[in-house]
């Protein structure tokens, strides 16, 4: 499609320029394009559901390859593809459902000269349903008859196998479609869902410590405040963007009790404080999380002097790859003059009488890692987690299948 | 019209910016932003630039910056094109267009700077800075547009790995390979055994062999760079080969698809290319090489560096058209690029390589020189404080010496005219005047008539001291009166003999030892008078035994001139 491919080059090149800023913003515009491409694709008639993972592959790693920093991308489009398998099984299985189960037939010979996307997909989808539902001896037991009788095709009427098949043709992108707005509405309001809480989580006369500025966190303190909770809030102020200055002066517009301090000093301070909530870039499938730099050191003091640290973060921040993953690149290294200024440092960097080989370098990584095991709790939109069960959360939201998205290599 | 300029700090050593330029000086309004002076080419020598004074009238304060770089990047108004419309011989922008608007006041067009702080901007516009822009860029100065960022859209992905070093996939390194920090690996290169690359941005396809050392150098596509090579701060283009111990001195740039031959050692700041330098000489200077074929006088050192690769090589025959020699360089041709004007100064100040440190010891051990030298008063700076855009000030000199060389140059030229032809008289008449414009004494006069005196002695050939004296004596028969006319007090023969001094420990060693012969001559042709060579010999009394080597050997006459002056006294009163 000649036009949703100028919306996707448009998309690719803002991110490969690094204009988009925050993790929900680029997951939400991703969900957006990702749709949009979706409903611009034609369907054929068979294998719809092919067609339209390749499409969405297609186009997911492109963005992929735009910025490989920006985890939300990839798991949106891991998210996206999930959401056309689960939607193209769930249709299947109505579909045998409403067909009844009419024959048990010689399955070889109905299965040859049809056509029919569902019978392919029958025997899939009933072992897929298997998966879908956590596994019981209903659903073992289910399976086995199901396969069994497969509804033959022929038998049914011309017309209306026309009519369901157009029907779920259109149905499988209107629910993929439908499926995707859930998803966008979803991350447009995990702040809300993770606020609600926050006033279980902080009681009275607590003492808080935060680093930078998170928009979650923020949101977080809010509620928690609304709900007549008094605490107070140490803020460091996260060099080299400094902005937990600007997170102070929210905090304080709202009428909260605000400390500042400087990075380096958290580890003076931290035995003051009672529990510590950060937000993250991304968590990764083995609970460590990628977070703004400086949150390491926080965690690591958190950890000596035995204060909670709490990561709230939304589920499009959950990614399925492993950090050992080559694929993940766990740090961005972005522009020093965050850090110096060039003009008092440029007698330095003359590489005409400093013998060419440059004496000062100037480094700022904008991530840390923090592994699993720093972390106390997990506070995403769907409740609280331990770091031990994020990899089962994976498991919902994403199929195996899509954790290397590749375009396939047709033959 | 908006300039956008940037920070950045010139040497202090070679007062140029780290790209290669001379240093800019502006002056800016501190609160418009409104630029009001711009001088690119300040003669470093005479430290000092021309203000005009209304500036300070019609603005309240102004500030003067040699600490801004010029970013090239202009923001301007439709008045601008107009401008281009109406004088469309600007062929600098800024040296004829810039100056030209701030000087003029009919137009009132203003310029206005911005300073940028975060954001980056620079122009490559010479070797210098495409070294040092690269080298911003894989230092990520100009986030997000780095080497592992598709911000243009094309090419592979290139990864930022680990240590620091940027490689683009396939990229085959063998394990004892040691690559250093900020250095760019291009697609599908390889990357032999022991081979030590730094500082260095490769490119694609490249196939780097064993024992190789790559430092501070840019190596474009496919290049083939065979074992134990060593590249030292180069440019090397597409598609070149480099074979076996190929060594490339620091600053050489080797353009497209040439082949450079075994063991050979391309010299510093020398431009191997296949196609022949464009001749900017003239036809006498092209007839010159035409006639001597072999070994012309530049290309020496390449001959004898061909010969110690033990190589059978057979220079080209010269075409006339040819400024460059085509040499065979093992295996294939080439031409070698003289450096043409300016010489090895403007080649080292624009080079990739950084400026030799035997040269960077010179500047300093020049700087401190400068700074211990008294500093004179401008007080010859013209009295109308009017802008003078283009000229070199030649007035208020800081360095009264320089002053007096000049000043014995022309002495010295009017002399060699007088040699010609010219009557006494009239030489007498020019070295007044040149006396007058240079502001200088009688003595100098006289001192810088007596060293071209001698001068001239040392052309006719000699080749032994005697003739050498024989000469020495004629000259000042046939120039003693044109002396003696500047030889009025004692104090100016004073100086002479000071000069001659000079002349026997500095110029013309061949003098030294004929000093108390010529001496003892010129006081016989009553050039000098003895209270002269008196009172100098007093003087030296007290100084150094170095000073006084002269004194030494006059020793003899001056005791004599003690001893006898009665005589001559009572000779003279006699008479």
């Amino acid at each position: 499609m000649p036009d949703i491919q100028a919306h996707v080059n448009d998309f690719v090149l803002k991110l490969k320029r690094r204009k988009i800023e925050g993790s929900q913003a680029t997951a939400r515009q991703t969900a957006e394009l990702l749709r949009a491409v979706v409903s611009h694709q034609r369907l054929p008639y068979t294998n719809q559901a092919l067609a339209l993972l390749d499409a969405v592959r297609d186009v997911g790693e492109q963005l992929i390859a735009a910025n490989p920093v920006e985890l939300a991308v990839g798991n949106i489009v891991r998210r996206v593809l999930h959401i056309i398998r689960e939607e193209d099984l769930t249709s299947v299985a109505s579909a045998v459902d409403g067909l009844g189960l009419s024959t048990n037939s010689d399955d070889d010979d109905n299965f040859e000269h049809d056509d029919h996307p569902i019978l392919s997909a029958a025997a899939v989808a009933a072992t897929a349903r298997s998966t879908l539902r956590a596994p019981s001896l209903q659903t073992l037991l289910e399976g086995l008859p199901e396969s069994a009788s497969a509804p033959r095709p022929s038998s049914s009427g011309g017309d209306s196998e026309g009519k369901s098949k157009s029907a779920e043709r259109k149905k499988l992108k209107h629910d993929v479609i439908e499926a995707i707005n859930e998803l966008i509405q979803d991350i447009e309001t995990c702040h809300e869902q993770i606020s609600e809480q926050a006033v279980g989580l902080i009681h009275q006369n607590e003492v808080i410590l935060t680093l930078g500025r998170s928009k979650t966190v923020k949101e977080f303190l809010f509620a928690a405040n609304e709900k007549k909770r008094s605490f107070r809030v140490f803020i460091a102020e996260g060099a080299p963007r400094y902005q937990g200055h600007v997170l102070a002066k929210e905090l304080v517009a709202k009428g909260l009790q605000t400390t500042v301090i400087t990075d380096s000093a958290v580890f003076a301070m931290i035995s003051r404080v009672n529990m510590v909530i950060v937000g993250a870039h991304a968590i990764m499938a083995n609970g460590g999380v990628i977070a703004p730099v400086g949150i390491n050191m926080v965690a690591l003091a958190a950890q000596r002097h035995a204060v909670p640290f709490v990561v709230v973060a939304g589920t499009h921040k959950l990614c399925p790859l492993y950090p050992h993953n080559p694929e993940v690149l766990l740090n961005d290294l972005q522009c020093p003059s965050d850090l110096l200024d060039f003009g008092e440092f440029s007698d330095c960097m003359d590489f005409s009488t400093s013998g060419g080989s440059p004496l000062l370098h100037v480094v700022n990584p904008a991530f840390d890692f923090i592994p699993s095991k720093l972390v106390s709790l997990f506070v995403t939109d769907t409740g609280g987690h331990s770091p031990s069960y994020m990899y089962r959360l994976i498991a919902d939201y994403y199929s195996t299948d899509d954790f290397v998205v590749e375009r396939r290599i047709k033959s | 019209m908006t300039m956008i300029i940037k920070q950045s700090k010139p040497s202090v050593l070679t007062h140029q910016t780290r790209l290669g330029d001379d240093e800019i000086f502006m002056a800016i309004d501190p609160e418009t932003k409104e630029l009001l002076y711009y001088e690119d080419k300040v003669d470093l020598s005479q430290r000092l630039i021309l203000l005009d004074k209304m500036l300070l009238v019609e603005n309240g304060a102004i500030s003067l910056h040699n600490d801004k770089q010029d970013c090239y990047v202009d923001i301007c108004s439709l008045g601008v094109l107009d401008l281009f419309v109406d004088n469309f011989d600007y062929q600098h922008l800024r040296r004829h267009f810039v100056k030209g608007l701030l000087v003029d006041d009919i137009m009132g067009c203003k310029i206005f700077t911005h300073e940028i702080q975060s954001s980056y901007a620079a122009r490559v516009d010479n070797f210098r800075s495409y070294d040092t822009i690269s080298k911003d860029i894989v230092q990520r100065w100009t986030y997000p547009f780095v080497p592992d960022v598709r911000y243009l859209g094309n090419g592979l992905q290139i990864k930022l790995d680990r240590e620091g070093i940027y490689k683009a996939p396939d990229v085959v390194q063998s394990r004892s390979a040691h690559i250093d920090a900020f250095t760019v690996l291009g697609n599908a290169t390889t990357v032999g055994d022991n081979t030590k690359i730094s500082n260095s941005v490769i490119g694609q396809g490249c196939i780097i062999g064993h024992n190789v050392v790559i430092e501070g150098s840019y190596v474009w596509d496919n290049v083939t760079i065979e074992d134990g090579c060593k590249l030292s701060h180069a440019l090397i283009c597409d598609g070149v080969h480099l074979r076996e111990g190929v060594i490339l001195e620091p600053g050489v740039i080797i353009s497209f698809k040439v082949e450079v031959g075994q063991n050979i050692v391309v010299p510093t700041y020398s431009k191997v290319s296949l196609l022949p330098q464009p001749s900017k000489q003239d036809s006498d200077e092209e007839l010159e090489y035409a006639d001597t074929n072999t070994g012309a006088i530049e290309s020496t050192s390449m001959a004898t560096v061909m010969n110690t690769s033990k190589l059978d090589f057979t220079l080209g025959t010269l075409d006339a058209k040819i400024s460059g020699k085509p040499e065979l360089q093992g295996s294939g041709p080439g031409y070698i690029w003289s450096s043409s004007e300016g010489g090895t100064e403007e080649e080292c100040r624009q080079s990739i390589a950084p400026i030799p440190a035997g040269k960077l010891l010179e500047l300093l051990q020049s700087k401190i020189y400068d700074n211990n030298a008294p500093d004179q008063d401008m007080i010859n700076t013209p009295a109308s404080g009017e802008l003078l855009p283009d000229s070199e000030s030649t007035f208020g000199d800081g360095d009264d010496d320089r002053e007096y060389v000049d000043f014995e140059k022309e002495v010295e030229a009017t002399f060699q005219r007088g040699l010609t032809g010219v009557e006494k008289e009239n030489v007498i008449l020019e070295i007044n005047s040149l006396r007058l414009s240079c502001n200088m004494e009688q003595a100098d006069c006289a001192g810088a008539l007596f060293h071209s005196i001698m001068k001239q002695a040392l052309v006719a050939p000699y080749s032994c001291k005697n003739e050498l004296y024989a000469n020495a004596i004629k000259e000042i028969i046939k120039w003693g009166d044109l002396l003696k006319h500047y030889l009025t007090t004692a104090d100016e023969e004073f100086e002479v003999i000071l000069k001659f001094e000079d002349i026997c420990l500095g110029t013309t060693r061949d003098f030294s030892p004929l000093f108390s012969n010529i001496l003892t001559f010129l006081y016989d042709k009553e050039i000098l008078s003895e209270k002269a060579i008196l009172s100098w010999a007093q003087e030296k009394e007290g100084a150094d035994e170095s000073d006084k080597i002269f004194t030494k050997q006059a020793e003899q006459f001056i005791k004599w001139l003690r001893e006898a002056p009665e005589e001559d006294e009572e000779d003279d009163a006699d008479d």
